[in-house]
């Protein structure tokens, strides 16, 4: 067994006999400890991030359609063209990609700061309701969409047979041209809010309780301390609970597809743009396109990312 | 947050969205020789469940051991795009449709040409099979699947609603309309008529209507035909008929399974559907209807009554299987005469004549859909959609009429935009 020497060592050895391969490894080795150490996580990146990724961006330049296999041509930007100038699925799928998650951003994050402000002081049955309140996070989202889609079916689905109760003409819900995306978002608030509840909770519990109580002592109103003080002191919390979710939220495929199947709907009503490279790759097996969208998306989320950071740091400073 | 870490949630981010087509290339076999195990893939179908059953008798009889692998519809043809384009050996039979994705994955190189094995055993006896089945198993004039289960559109309807409007069974299309439109008027609950109405859906079980007026989605020269006087009657007639005399708060997203649904909870008169899915409409557990339902030929539009007669799925060998002998070997056992009648009895039509042939055949199946089945497979057309290589962008663009039309929209024009889409579409198909 080779013994692993300080690098200061090395020298000695040469003196006399001539170094075997072990001695040479443990002392490459040694030099080189930071790279090695770190080799399997780079290689794991490599293999699972970077490849998938250079591959894409290859795929995304050529003409490559029907199979993978199949001879391609390199053809440049052409594929990003007639994406960027696609005014029928493109640009309405990025629209809907934007709004779907701003919308769904804002409800959650409300939503959420509500709850986890009637949950922060501790009550009677606080268990329970914690529990309650996070059963939608642990289902399955594709369990969740088929769950909506039958309670929001038109005919035989049990919402408009409740709205009907109260006398209110049955909608049309998912089926709807217009009202299918905001009813997907309704899906996606009601599945991930308890989310942003757990997170912003655990902001509002590590706050510190002096500053709220030196303002009630100054005669501050509930509504004046929530706005002045614990609202200002939770904002680096609110913005990891926008970054994690949001990245989520642009990313959702699952519901959109459990409701409204290939095409996001009949008039492509819930086409995002991962709902849309879906399509292009597993329907129309148009694989050069897609990868130029999704490298679009990809971009996308990382300005998005990159805005929301820089918001961050400002707001931790 | 430092912005290392913003890049490297936007690239995992980016590389869960990515890993869609991130397909490695290679792949292929390393070992050439017959494996034992025939690796099967099939969709969750009637058919399945009879070949799952009777798959010990296989292995016995064969010594063969088969590896099962079983997938709903969609998830079996994202399967086949990963990995078949990978070249992956991992299956050596695979259950496809050969309308939907024959052509592609021809074009591909996926299935291996099966001709001179087809025709090599007289015992099991390719001649035995329609015609129109064999057509769509046909590639270039090579055999690349063995037809497994067939469909014909025929009329679903329920018997007492029409006897409590004093109605015959609809013979044309103009009566099916009045009949419709009798029973809505009648029962306010209950739609006259239903069918499936998803833009892409709907297009199989339009085709049938299109071809009833005289029209079909291409022309002889491969020219699109979508906008032609007969097409536009056939798109109003059929999405007005569910835009009239169709459920209340209709969805424009319906499949079969959506508009069963509406017919099998006694919520629609009428209903146009592939026969080989009636168990779900006899079946007491299913239906709630099942001892009203009656069934009969399509009504016949001004062509006549021109329902498609396809095969719905087939069984095909996957290229880079080592193991396409033993592969061919399931397969001729899986499609022999014995197990085809087996299946067939079970409620699937088979596309073997002597099966429809024998009184046996059709024993089990409901007199008035044994004969309409026996009309449909002489007056039919061998296809349900365009015939082209990227079926589900063809469906898309011939469905955008059907959709309008339900909506309320101008059929005809919406048929004029489709037909310049669809010409479009075709053109860049040839280059």
């Amino acid at each position: 067994m080779s013994v692993m020497n300080a690098p200061g060592s090395a020298p000695a050895r040469s003196a006399g006999r001539p170094p075997s391969m072990g001695g040479n490894f443990s002392t490459w080795a040694n030099r080189h400890r930071k790279w090695l150490f770190a080799a399997p996580a780079m290689i794991f990146v490599g293999v699972l991030i970077v490849f998938p990724l250079a591959w894409t961006l290859y795929l995304s330049l050529t003409d490559s359609q029907g199979s993978v296999r199949a001879k391609t041509d390199f053809i440049g930007l052409e594929n990003y063209l007639t994406v960027l100038t696609d005014t029928e699925r493109f640009w309405p799928a990025v629209g809907r990609t934007l709004s779907f998650t701003g919308v769904a951003l804002v409800c959650e994050v409300v939503l959420g700061m509500g709850i986890a402000l009637l949950l922060w002081r501790p009550f009677r049955g606080e268990k329970w309701v914690r529990v309650a309140i996070l059963l939608p996070l642990v289902a399955t989202p594709v369990a969740v969409g088929m769950m909506w889609r039958l309670i929001f079916d038109p005919n035989i689905g049990f919402a408009n047979q409740l709205l009907g109760m109260v006398g209110i003409p049955p909608q049309p819900w998912l089926s709807g041209q217009d009202t299918a995306l905001g009813t997907t978002i309704f899906m996606d608030v009601w599945q991930w809010t308890p989310m942003v509840v757990l997170i912003l909770l655990a902001g509002l519990t590590s706050l510190s309780d002096e500053p709220d109580e030196a303002a009630r002592v100054d005669g501050a109103n509930s509504f004046q301390r929530f706005f002045l003080i614990t609202l200002p002191l939770m904002m680096p919390t609110v913005v990891v609970a926008i970054l994690l979710r949001g990245i989520d939220a642009l990313k959702t495929f699952d519901i959109l597809y459990a409701t409204k199947g290939k095409g996001g709907g009949s008039f492509h009503e819930v086409e995002t743009l991962n709902v849309y490279a879906y399509g292009l790759s597993f329907d129309y097996n148009q694989y050069g396109l897609s990868s130029a969208v999704l490298i679009l998306f990809f971009m996308i989320i990382i300005g998005s990312m990159w805005l929301l950071t820089m918001r961050k740091k400002a707001v931790s400073k | 947050m430092k912005r290392r870490s913003v890049v490297k949630y936007a690239a995992v981010a980016a590389a869960l969205s990515l890993g869609l087509t991130a397909c490695t290339g290679g792949g292929g076999s390393s070992d050439a020789k017959e494996s034992g195990t025939v690796r099967v893939t099939l969709a969750n179908h009637v058919w399945t469940e009879g070949i799952k059953a009777a798959i010990p008798e296989f292995e016995k009889s064969s010594g063969l051991k088969v590896e099962l692998t079983q997938l709903g519809e969609d998830q079996l043809s994202d399967q086949y795009n990963v990995k078949l384009n990978a070249g992956s050996d991992e299956i050596d039979v695979m259950m496809y449709r050969p309308l939907q994705e024959g052509k592609a994955f021809a074009k591909n190189g996926y299935l291996a040409d099966l001709t001179d094995k087809v025709s090599s055993d007289s015992g099991w006896d390719w001649k035995d099979y329609q015609e129109g089945p064999v057509k769509a198993t046909t590639v270039d004039g090579k055999v690349v699947g063995v037809p497994i289960i067939t469909e014909r559109e025929v009329l679903y309807y329920r018997k007492d609603l029409l006897q409590a409007a004093g109605l015959q069974v609809p013979k044309t299309m103009e009566e099916l309309e009045a009949a419709s439109k009798a029973i809505k008027a009648a029962n306010p609950e209950v739609a006259g008529f239903v069918a499936r109405t998803g833009k892409s859906a709907a297009v199989t079980q339009f085709s049938s209507f299109l071809y009833s007026f005289g029209g079909d989605f291409t022309d002889s020269s491969g020219k699109s035909t979508v906008n032609s006087d007969a097409a536009k009657k056939a798109y109003a007639y059929y999405g007005g008929l569910i835009k009239n005399y169709g459920p209340a708060n209709v969805s424009t997203d319906m499949s079969w399974p959506e508009a069963m649904a509406i017919f099998t909870q006694g919520k629609a008169a009428f209903y146009t559907e592939a026969d080989s899915l009636y168990k779900n409409a006899t079946d007491p557990a299913k239906s709630k209807v099942a001892d009203t339902v009656g069934f009969a030929p399509l009504p016949a539009g001004p062509a006549g009554s021109k329902p498609y007669n396809i095969p719905s799925w087939g069984l095909a060998v996957n290229e880079a299987s080592s193991n396409q002998d033993n592969a061919w070997k399931f397969i001729q056992w899986a499609t022999s005469k014995d197990r085809t009648l087996a299946a067939q009895k079970a409620g699937v039509p088979g596309p073997r004549a002597s099966v429809w042939s024998n009184a046996e055949g059709t024993s089990t199946y409901p007199k008035d859909l044994a004969d309409a089945i026996a009309v449909s497979a002489k007056n039919g057309v061998g296809h349900d959609r365009p015939e082209v290589v990227t079926v589900g962008k063809a469906r898309e663009i011939v469905g955008e009429p059907i959709v309008a039309s339900i909506t309320g929209a101008d059929a005809s024009s919406a048929a004029d935009s489709a037909h310049e889409s669809f010409q479009k579409f075709l053109d860049s198909e040839k280059k």
